[in-house]
């Protein structure tokens, strides 16, 4: 067996940032003026902001040492539940900095911009040919955002029919931004439990489902990482009642090219650019949440869209169904750039060989850990497996534990305490860009973990031992918040 | 695909021990009438110069210096990015990681939102900031929100100079809940009309923009007693982070709430976004705050550390009682800020601040001097209206063809102002193009 | 966490199903949680309270107790005018952990049917509630 990547190293110091530098240093340099000085009326003038002084080299050392403390999926395995780690081509970086995009005005008279818009335009329906849906747009800026859009479409929808709703139905498994989400429009989130098997039963959605409800918001694969096999039922019931159909697609990337989420009667759903078509997470966004709808919704969705004329494009604002602007221009185009590249790299085929691998992934990480670890629910999985702690709480060690040691192996932990239907759960998501050995590394390391919870369930409950720093009070953090310097 | 690194053998392998004998059988859990009959319909796949080719192309078809003349700012602004932001913000470490939950492993992007908020506390003079929003527009609709929550009132009033975009979003964000919005007027100076602030009763918000959509500075002081007579909260939005280089902070002021757009600090313009939502108040408001927070603690041996802190305030904690739906923010754009701030330093970013100024103003000067019409008397930063009268459209146009965007029609988002533009002019813009741009606009 | 028998659930107190206590006076009658409630939140970073002078019904929520990474609401055990707040709490909120019955104390009530109180549980049906 090969040792585990976790070791230690030098890790250098670095004092908060107006520790360094002096007063009178710059690390950047300003064009000559070449214009006469035309001093502003002091009574409008402040003092300018207390920035620290610092030369380029303070600057670039400050940064670079902050970096090393930090371990991102270029470092190594991130298997973290529901997020999609996979690997941020190289090359994404390189279309995103282009001069044509990253120095693009977002105001430019269209005929300025063709290249721009044709790269919105290009996308869209390249995310409706992966979902199956009728119309997409690029405005929303992340996943919360796409939901909030989504929910306003329902919204407006029921608004158009002459009745609004005031419940929403969402899953005991959702994420806590779909009830937040719901809350924004002004509806009441109800929650309907999954069956025993971990899916949806479609007896308990139709005893929620009336009148006053605007649909249901459902997770699909669901975050115990089961596809959702009653949907088409579920959707049926939900439809009859005059409800739409919410899909969060935070978990797409199990079944590109083989589910049609119009056919499983899916209304509208976003998706996350920045989990299924590997736009870097940035350390918490930049993201990106498209939605895509059927037809007929297609006029509540936001503005401005994309259109087409002819060869040319441009953009239209007036569209009096629309549920109105999102953002500040029209999303997170730099963001839409990567994905852009990631689809047209990959392909039809791809794609569907990414969703391929990393449900074999999965089940490759699950069936070599059910041994050691509690699998709360015993069936062939998605995209992603769910454990828990219940084999090592004999051993008062916990998921927490368990998460903190696997980093002195040299692994991001996974998502723990999610789905909260799952007690400690530990929810590990490999994506399909970890090959093989990478996988024996990660298995190997629960397994010593699982032993080490046995043996020696003080150094797990003391764990990380090797990190930068160890485990840090959030009970003072919180109590008496600290926030700047 | 290089991506994808298994090897046919090991695919067999890994299915032996899945149970499975093709990759097909994984999905035995999805029902047929679920499935999708057809391959998706994509473009075949690109290789990597053959995806440099296409898209060189299409960044090709877009108007951008030094080719072309852009005198647009309107909430997205031109600014040297020095080479230092870039590299260091390249760095994998920040680029590829997550939100930083697991903070053992996460101290570079923590420590670095830490000295954000903090350098964006004294930016904006606020007593406490947030780790970032997706932009100007959203962090004004989320700070609007907070005031309703705050104040528990249901009306707002939100200035006509404030952008036009933001103002739509705001609507977007506060009409489902069934709050209402009323627009202030403005006056013939370019500021915001404050009388009404006393009539409306039973306001959350009175929310102003400065430097406002005309490029005027507006008097906040002035606001900030309408809006405290009236009960409400003062919120005020900004679009050009530089210009605080110069003016008096909002919150010294007397801003409750300060939310704007960091674009300027050393973000791409990238058509629009991703761009950086700052969002600010006082101490005491810290847990009606939207979006995440990073704080400073130590470890269990003493040692200095940062943590996501106040988190019961979030979705993934309070659910639909949140303060907002937002999780994954704008966190790398703020990165870029606080690594931009840092290199231009209290002595650079003043210097750049009074450089833009005086390039608008330059270019203002020479406008009027050649027969424009300057509308409004106020005092700006680095934008500004010009009246170019009726029938100027046909220049414009002529002029867009050659590369030159002469401004921003108002007509559209003010249609009392037919044949006024709205002009940018920031360090990058040089002497010779402000000339020929002057020269051009008056033959 | 605590066993039902290290529990410190005191005699003269009268306790609610969502595990408020309230201790019954001439005046107005003081309410917190109890030591169960303290040690299942384990340590609690902010108490939120309601405005003095505020109108509840039993049952209804007057406020709020978070730890770093839960948040639980408080019910009115009784119905009743909020007559005081512990103001302590704002800077210290460790000390519903350390002294739930006493100095964590969280608001005074001027009971509107002192009826409630009798049908609120004594110490031994709370501890059998409890499992003990």
């Amino acid at each position: 067996m090969n040792p585990s990547p976790g070791t230690t190293g030098l890790i250098l110091n670095e004092p908060l940032l107006w520790e360094r530098g002096r007063p009178g240093r710059r690390g950047a340099s300003l064009p000559a003026a070449d214009v006469p000085p035309s001093p502003l009326e002091t009574e409008l003038c402040g003092e300018g902001p207390d920035f620290p002084d610092l030369s380029e080299v303070d600057l670039v050392r400050h940064f670079t040492r902050l970096s090393t403390w930090n371990y991102g999926v270029d470092t190594g395995f991130y298997p973290l539940g529901s997020c999609t780690m996979k690997y941020n081509p190289k090359t994404h970086e390189r279309q995103a900095a282009l001069k044509g995009f990253a120095a693009a005005h977002p105001l430019l008279p269209a005929p300025l911009c063709q290249g721009a818009l044709r790269l919105i335009w290009e996308l869209e329906n390249d995310l409706a040919a992966i979902t199956g849906m009728d119309a997409v747009s690029l405005q929303p800026a992340a996943g919360a955002h796409g939901e909030l859009a989504g929910m306003l479409v329902l919204h407006a929808h029921h608004a158009h029919q002459g009745r609004q709703r005031s419940k929403i139905v969402i899953p005991d498994t959702a994420h806590g931004t779909n009830p937040a989400s719901a809350a924004l429009c002004g509806y009441r989130p109800v929650a309907v439990a999954s069956g025993p098997e971990g899916v949806l039963e479609p007896a308990a959605v139709e005893a929620l489902m009336d009148e006053e409800t605007a649909g249901i918001m459902v997770t699909n694969p669901n975050t115990l990482g089961l596809f959702e096999t009653h949907i088409r039922e579920i959707a049926a019931i939900v439809h009859a009642k005059g409800g739409l159909v919410y899909a969060d697609g935070a978990n797409l990337n199990a079944v590109m090219g083989i589910v049609d989420m119009a056919a499983i009667g899916v209304d509208v759903i976003h998706l996350n650019l920045h989990k299924t078509f590997s736009t870097p997470h940035g350390g918490g966004g930049p993201g990106s949440g498209p939605i895509c709808v059927r037809r007929h919704l297609e006029p509540f969705l936001p503005v401005p869209r994309v259109v087409q004329d002819g060869d040319r494009f441009h953009l239209e604002t007036d569209r009096p169904l629309s549920i109105g602007r999102m953002g500040s221009f029209h999303g997170h185009f730099g963001v839409m750039v990567k994905a852009y590249s990631y689809i047209r790299s990959m392909g039809a085929e791809g794609l569907r060989r990414a969703s391929e691998l990393a449900v074999l992934n999965a089940n490759y990480v699950k069936e070599n850990l059910k041994k050691d670890f509690h699998l709360a629910y015993d069936r062939p999985c998605m995209h992603e497996c769910v454990f828990s702690d219940e084999r090592q709480a004999p051993f008062k060690v916990t998921t927490l534990d368990m998460a903190k040691r696997l980093m002195d192996y040299g692994f991001h932990p996974p998502t723990i305490y999610f789905p909260l239907v799952v007690h400690g759960a530990i929810m590990i998501e490999p994506t399909e860009t970890e090959s093989k050995e990478d996988l024996d590394l990660f298995v190997a390391a629960m397994q010593a973990i699982a032993e080490e919870a046995r043996t020696d369930p003080e150094k797990v409950r003391n764990a990380p031992h090797r990190t930068k720093v160890r485990r840090l009070d959030e009970v003072t953090a919180a109590r008496k918040p600290c926030l700047i310097g | 695909m290089r991506y994808l690194p298994h090897t046919s053998q090991e695919i067999e392998e890994m299915l032996a021990v899945a149970g499975v004998n093709r990759l097909a059988d994984l999905f035995a859990t999805v029902p047929e009438s679920c499935r999708r009959h057809s391959p998706m319909d994509l473009p075949a796949p690109l290789s990597e110069w053959a995806l440099n080719e296409r898209m060189d192309a299409l960044a090709a078809r877009t108007a951008v210096a030094p080719e072309a003349k852009v005198f647009l700012g309107a909430g997205s602004y031109d600014h040297f990015i020095p080479a230092a932001v870039d590299a260091l913000a390249g760095r994998s470490e920040f680029l590829t990681a997550y939100t930083p939950y697991q903070p053992e492993i996460s101290q570079g992007t923590l420590q670095a939102i830490y000295e954000y908020q903090t350098l964006a506390c004294r930016l904006m003079g606020t007593e406490v900031a947030t780790a970032s929003h997706y932009d100007g527009a959203t962090a004004l609709a989320e700070a609007l929100l907070m005031a309703i929550r705050k104040t528990e009132r249901r009306r707002v009033a939100v200035s006509r100079l404030v952008h036009p975009h933001y103002r739509q979003v705001a609507a977007t964000y506060l009409r489902p809940a069934g709050y209402e919005i009323v627009e202030l007027p403005y006056r013939p100076d370019g500021t915001t009309d404050l009388s009404a602030v006393g009539r409306e009763g039973d306001l959350a918000a009175v929310a102003l923009q400065s430097p406002n959509f005309f490029g005027c500075i507006e008097d906040l002081a002035a606001g900030a007693a309408a809006a405290r007579g009236a009960g409400a909260m003062l919120v005020t939005g900004f679009t050009e982070a530089l210009a605080y280089g110069l003016l008096k902070n909002p919150a010294s002021q007397g801003a409750d709430i300060v939310a704007g757009e960091g674009q300027s600090l050393g973000l791409p313009r990238s058509f629009g976004g991703p761009g950086l939502g700052m969002l600010g108040t006082r101490q005491a408001h810290v847990r009606s705050l939207p979006g995440r927070l990073v704080g400073k603690t130590v470890d269990q041996e003493g040692r200095q550390g940062f943590v996501l802190t106040l988190a019961t305030r979030e979705q993934h904690i309070r659910r639909e009682r949140a303060t907002s739906n937002i999780c994954t923010n704008n966190s790398h754009c703020a990165l870029r800020a606080v690594m931009y701030m840092a290199a231009m330093g209290k002595t650079g970013f003043r210097e750049l601040a009074a450089l833009n100024h005086d390039k608008a103003a330059y270019l203002k000067q020479a406008l009027a001097g050649a027969g424009h019409r300057i509308p409004f008397a106020r005092p700006t930063f680095n934008e500004f209206v010009v009246d170019f009268g009726a029938g100027f459209e046909a220049i414009h146009r002529r002029l867009q063809d050659a590369g030159i965007v002469a401004g921003l029609p108002l007509a559209p988002d003010y249609p009392d102002l037919e044949g006024c533009y709205l002009l940018c002019a920031t360090e990058t813009a040089k002497r010779q193009d402000l000339d020929l741009l002057v020269k051009e606009v008056s033959q | 966490m605590k066993e039902i028998n290290e529990l410190n659930l005191p005699e003269d107190l009268r306790y609610a199903e969502d595990h408020e206590w309230l201790r019954p006076s001439e005046g107005a009658a003081r309410i917190g949680i109890s030591d169960y409630a303290q040690d299942q939140l384990g340590d609690i970073v902010y108490v939120e309270l309601p405005a003095v002078g505020r109108r509840l019904n039993k049952g209804e929520e007057f406020g709020t107790v978070e730890s770093v990474k839960a948040v639980s609401s408080l019910y009115m055990p009784v119905g009743g005018e909020v007559a005081a707040v512990n103001g302590q709490l704002a800077e210290a909120p460790e000390l519903v952990n350390t002294d739930p019955y006493g100095q964590g104390w969280m608001i005074e009530v001027k009971v509107t049917d002192p009826a409630e109180i009798e049908v609120l549980m004594d110490r031994p049906a709370y501890s059998k509630a409890l499992g003990g």
